[in-house]
């Protein structure tokens, strides 16, 4: 093992080194569009203009950033919002030449000296949900496209051909080629496009380039993911993260599009023009001395990354287990992260963007791939993370090696290892019970543990089989739910219940059986089951402190807007709370760590020139949060029925889910519902599975009820008009919008609480049109 | 590798011909800054503890920083110095926040860190000859970024 002092140059991965004739690939090219732009300087954080580019006809043009437009969106993901608005109708679905694939940045992405600055926020149509999906992501690219010039690139149309998009930040060009010779695959294309475009043969130029693709099987399934690339000068590799929920990387193919890569001359600490750059060096040299004194003594994430949840997860019973049935499993500690310190690579910065020194991202080098075309090559696996190992156990793979191909083969055919995982993991499980078998799924024997069984579904989408079941399969567990329903092979209850999705998206890798909180951190969503808005698991089912619905509420309004503001500044969550200061635990409000939030504070201020204080940030997510709201009910959408959740999620559907936690939920039936101990030990198990069933729905529906209410909404979930205008919204095609949707609902009989209030429990308000009263 | 430098000269401070008169931070900041302000543009300090003796606080050339920094601005020189090439550097501050012993400094002049060099510019400039550079093997002061998983029991 590295012993660390190497000097740059010399640290060797191991990997296979590839030839390119990168000549020929240029010489293949045909420019299909071109566009001169004026350089110009980024002030307080902001390029103030967006990059359109149309790949139907090929315009190309420059959007000014208003002030109006920073005021009522901020940045990042509230911009991608805003772009959006103004180009989709409500049948925009994510084939339709008319959606978009945005790229943006934030006013805070591309700082150095605050860790986790440099994330991309990607917006479009998803295949998956057919509302808009947003998913962020590291690498460079969202720094590189702020510095070449623009806030944000928004792609609409589609090519005829597979192009590449150069956004030349040296030249001040943009220019969309044909590029018929390039590598699809990632981890091939990425290095191609960037040895081609560096300006010169060397690692620091390389580092100048960043290059977004998907792969092969982006083209065949719903789940396809970006690739940002990100290059590793010590181990000379292009390293890549993904933007992996919703299938965006599923557009950027249906776009013909190969690439986008953007390219930097040149690029330092001060960029970004902060307002006042010494502030914001003071509060990040804090954070990275709190990193380097107290990371090794909570989430060891400089050494193994996010990889350490996997045992915490495990002991609390909330890793998920062949499908979600099991919340931990006897053989998960093959999977704990000591298992993974001795593959991953030390010693070297593995931050996703310069100057993070939370430095999660981890890689195996010299991996000796198994199976699949690039058998018996060595290539670097960035990973896995812990969603990854979460889907590895929800698969019932227990080999650490086996979790790295599917991890590798995933990330270089551009497909989400969470929803492809989690929609496997229910496959599976219908195997399991018949629903599935071995003919029924083109010859693959899809039972859990099978790892070539998982190898040969990722290759062959990636092949573009067209067997019945792999072309259902790649599009995820709701259309496999229809299907499987549609051929009339099984009960309902079970194929519906036992899939974990919700909104047509499939869930990330946490039990929520436990956490009533969590049910809605889930599904109580914008864009589907995904646990960047809330993660509420430990405050509500292991600490007690949000008992009532009202607290929950509070909890479901306050976490997803304070999640939902990364993503409008381009900055990454995990710096917030996977460190937190010495005394965090002796803080009034230790769940929402106070002095990284002020330190958010003072780094937004310090960069835009701003005056905002901690209420200030949650009003900016207030706004874009229901903005997005809105345009999912736009997009007929976004209503209570929109938020349901799978059973699985909320409590056992299975005999064998009850008898493996049988004493807690018999427990449950006492406590919490009121049964007799006696009466409940005389049923059988399926009448207390269908009791239990029937409370924890109820539960669910007065936590939506709660919510709704908390956060301004009507009883069906939809934002109000007078919420908008409190906001600060005065858009005349929205607020009439939501006006006619709600006497839709109304005249519809939608408009009321749905929970069964009893005795001592009321609805969150007596009225409930209570906004018209405001 | 066979060039890897194997000793490098570091300060030594000499506190009982210290009269606390700060030209080595004067000259230090002419060398890095070409001003003689001193103070937080030098990269040597003398510090009072609560005694009345004199301290010196500087780097003394263990090279944590080296595998800390992305873009690959700081390497050990054939002098077995380690050195900070600020047009490489992006300014993140990695360096001054993880350097064990506050020896990285950032100046509000700039983003980019600064460090000693061991140029001999503060040596030089002492009337009283309390600093001197002295020659020591890499191997023996060299120390890493804590890799560890876990705590050290």
């Amino acid at each position: 093992m590295v012993s660390g002092q190497i000097p740059v140059e010399e640290y060797d991965t191991g990997n296979t080194r590839h030839k390119w004739d990168v000549n020929k690939l240029i010489r293949a090219h045909r420019v299909v569009a071109e566009y001169a732009y004026k350089k110009g300087e980024i002030q307080k954080g902001f390029a103030n203009r967006t990059l359109y580019i149309n790949l139907s006809n090929n315009e190309i043009k420059e959007k000014q950033v208003t002030d109006e437009m920073k005021k009522l969106f901020t940045g990042g993901r509230g911009f991608g919002l805003k772009l959006l608005w103004d180009s989709i109708k409500p049948t925009t679905r994510w084939n339709s030449p008319e959606n978009e694939l945005l790229i943006t940045t934030g006013p805070l992405c591309g700082t150095t000296q605050y860790p986790g600055s440099g994330k991309s926020l990607c917006l479009g149509i998803s295949p998956s949900t057919d509302i808009i999906c947003d998913s962020n992501v590291g690498g460079f690219f969202g720094p590189y496209l702020k510095f070449t010039g623009f806030d944000a690139i928004e792609i609409q149309g589609k090519a005829k051909h597979d192009v590449v998009i150069l956004i030349d930040g040296e030249k001040g060009k943009v220019v969309v080629e044909t590029a018929p010779l390039e590598e699809t695959n990632s981890h091939l294309a990425n290095e191609q496009l960037t040895y081609m475009y560096a300006k010169e043969d060397s690692d620091k130029s390389r580092q100048l380039i960043s290059v977004v693709s998907a792969g092969k099987a982006a083209e065949h399934s719903y789940w396809g993911c970006m690739n940002f690339s990100f290059y590793d000068i010590r181990r000379k590799v292009c390293r890549m993260k993904q933007a992996g929920r919703g299938g965006l990387g599923t557009i950027l193919r249906d776009k013909k599009i190969k690439a986008i890569v953007a390219k930097v001359e040149k690029f330092t600490g001060v960029s970004n023009n902060p307002a006042d750059p010494n502030k914001i060096a003071e509060v990040g040299t804090k954070l990275h001395r709190e990193i380097r004194d107290l990371d090794r003594y909570q989430c060891n994430m400089r050494v193994v990354g996010t990889s350490h949840l996997v045992e915490i997860m495990d002991q609390y019973d909330l890793l998920p287990c062949e499908n979600y049935r099991f919340g931990s499993f006897p053989k998960a500690s093959k999977i704990y992260s000591p298992k993974f310190y001795e593959l991953f690579t030390k010693i070297i910065p593995d931050g996703c963007w310069h100057g993070c020194t939370m430095a999660c991202a981890k890689t195996v080098d010299g991996f000796e791939v198994m199976t699949g075309p690039y058998k018996g090559q060595k290539v670097t696996v960035d990973g896995p993370e812990y969603e990854t190992l979460g889907c590895a156990s929800n698969m019932s793979l227990w080999e650490p090696r086996e979790v790295l191909e599917f991890n590798f083969y995933c990330d270089t055919y551009g497909i989400d290892t969470i929803s492809a995982g989690t929609a496997i993991a229910y496959y599976m499980e219908m195997y399991e019970y018949g629903i599935l078998n071995q003919k029924r799924c083109d010859g693959l024997e899809l039972c859990f543990g099978n790892f070539e069984a998982v190898m040969g579904f990722l290759h062959r989408m990636a092949e573009g089989d067209k067997g019945e079941f792999i072309t259902i399969a790649a599009k995820g567990i709701r259309r496999v739910k229809n299907w499987i329903k549609e051929k009339g092979w099984g009960d309902q209850y079970l194929i519906e219940e036992c899939g974990m999705e919700s909104k047509g998206l499939e869930y990330s890798e946490y039990v929520t059986k436990e956490s009533l909180a969590m049910q809605g951190g889930y599904g109580l969503t914008l864009k589907g089951p995904q646990h960047d808005e809330a993660w509420l698991i430990f405050m509500d089912m292991v600490n007690n402190q949000i008992p009532t619905f009202e607290d929950k509420a509070e909890a479901l309004h306050y976490f997803p807007m304070w999640r939902t503001w990364f993503g409008l500044n381009g900055l990454c969550k995990l710096p917030w709370n996977d460190i937190e200061p010495a005394n965090n635990a002796e803080t009034k409000e230790p769940a929402k760590v106070p002095e990284h939030v002020q330190n958010y504070v003072d780094y937004q201020n310090a960069m835009t020139g701003w005056n905002v204080d901690k209420n200030g940030l949650i009003l900016q997510s207030e706004r874009c949060y229901n903005w997005q709201r809105a345009m999912n009910v736009f997009m007929g959408r976004g209503r209570r029925k929109d938020d349901w959740i799978p059973y699985r999620s909320m409590g056992p559907v299975t005999e064998v889910e009850y008898m493996s936690r049988k004493d807690r939920y018999d427990k449950q039936l006492v406590e919490k519902i009121g049964l007799n101990q006696n009466d409940v030990e005389k049923m059988s198990v399926s009448e207390k599975i269908k009791t239990l069933y029937n409370w924890k729905q109820d539960q669910y529906q007065k936590l939506a009820d709660a919510v709704y209410y908390r956060r301004g909404w009507t009883p069906n979930g939809v934002p109000t008009p007078q919420k908008m205008k409190k906001l600060g919204f005065s858009d005349k095609k929205m607020l009439d919008m939501l006006e006619k949707v709600i006497d839709e609902d109304t005249k519809k009989g939608l408009n009321h609480w749905c929970g069964k209030y009893g005795k001592g429990e009321k609805p969150p308000s007596i009225d409930p049109k209570y906004w018209e009263k405001w | 590798m066979s060039d890897t430098p194997k000793t490098v000269k570091i300060l030594r401070f000499h506190p009982e011909k210290c009269d606390g008169g700060r030209g080595c931070e004067k000259a230090c900041s002419q060398v890095h800054f070409k001003t003689d302000e001193g103070r937080d543009k030098s990269a040597i300090h003398i510090l009072k503890d609560k005694n009345g003796e004199y301290k010196l606080h500087v780097c003394d050339q263990r090279g944590l920083c080296l595998d800390i920094c992305p873009v690959g601005a700081l390497n050990r020189r054939k002098s077995g110095v380690v050195f900070l090439d600020k047009n490489v550097c992006i300014g993140c501050q990695a360096c001054v926040g993880f350097c064990p012993i506050g020896a990285m400094r950032k100046s509000d002049a700039r983003i980019e860190p600064f460090k000693c060099i061991s140029c001999g510019a503060c040596v030089r400039a002492c009337p009283n000859g309390a600093l001197e550079l002295v020659v020591v093997n890499i191997d023996d002061i060299k120390q890493v970024v804590y890799h560890k998983q876990g705590v050290d029991k």
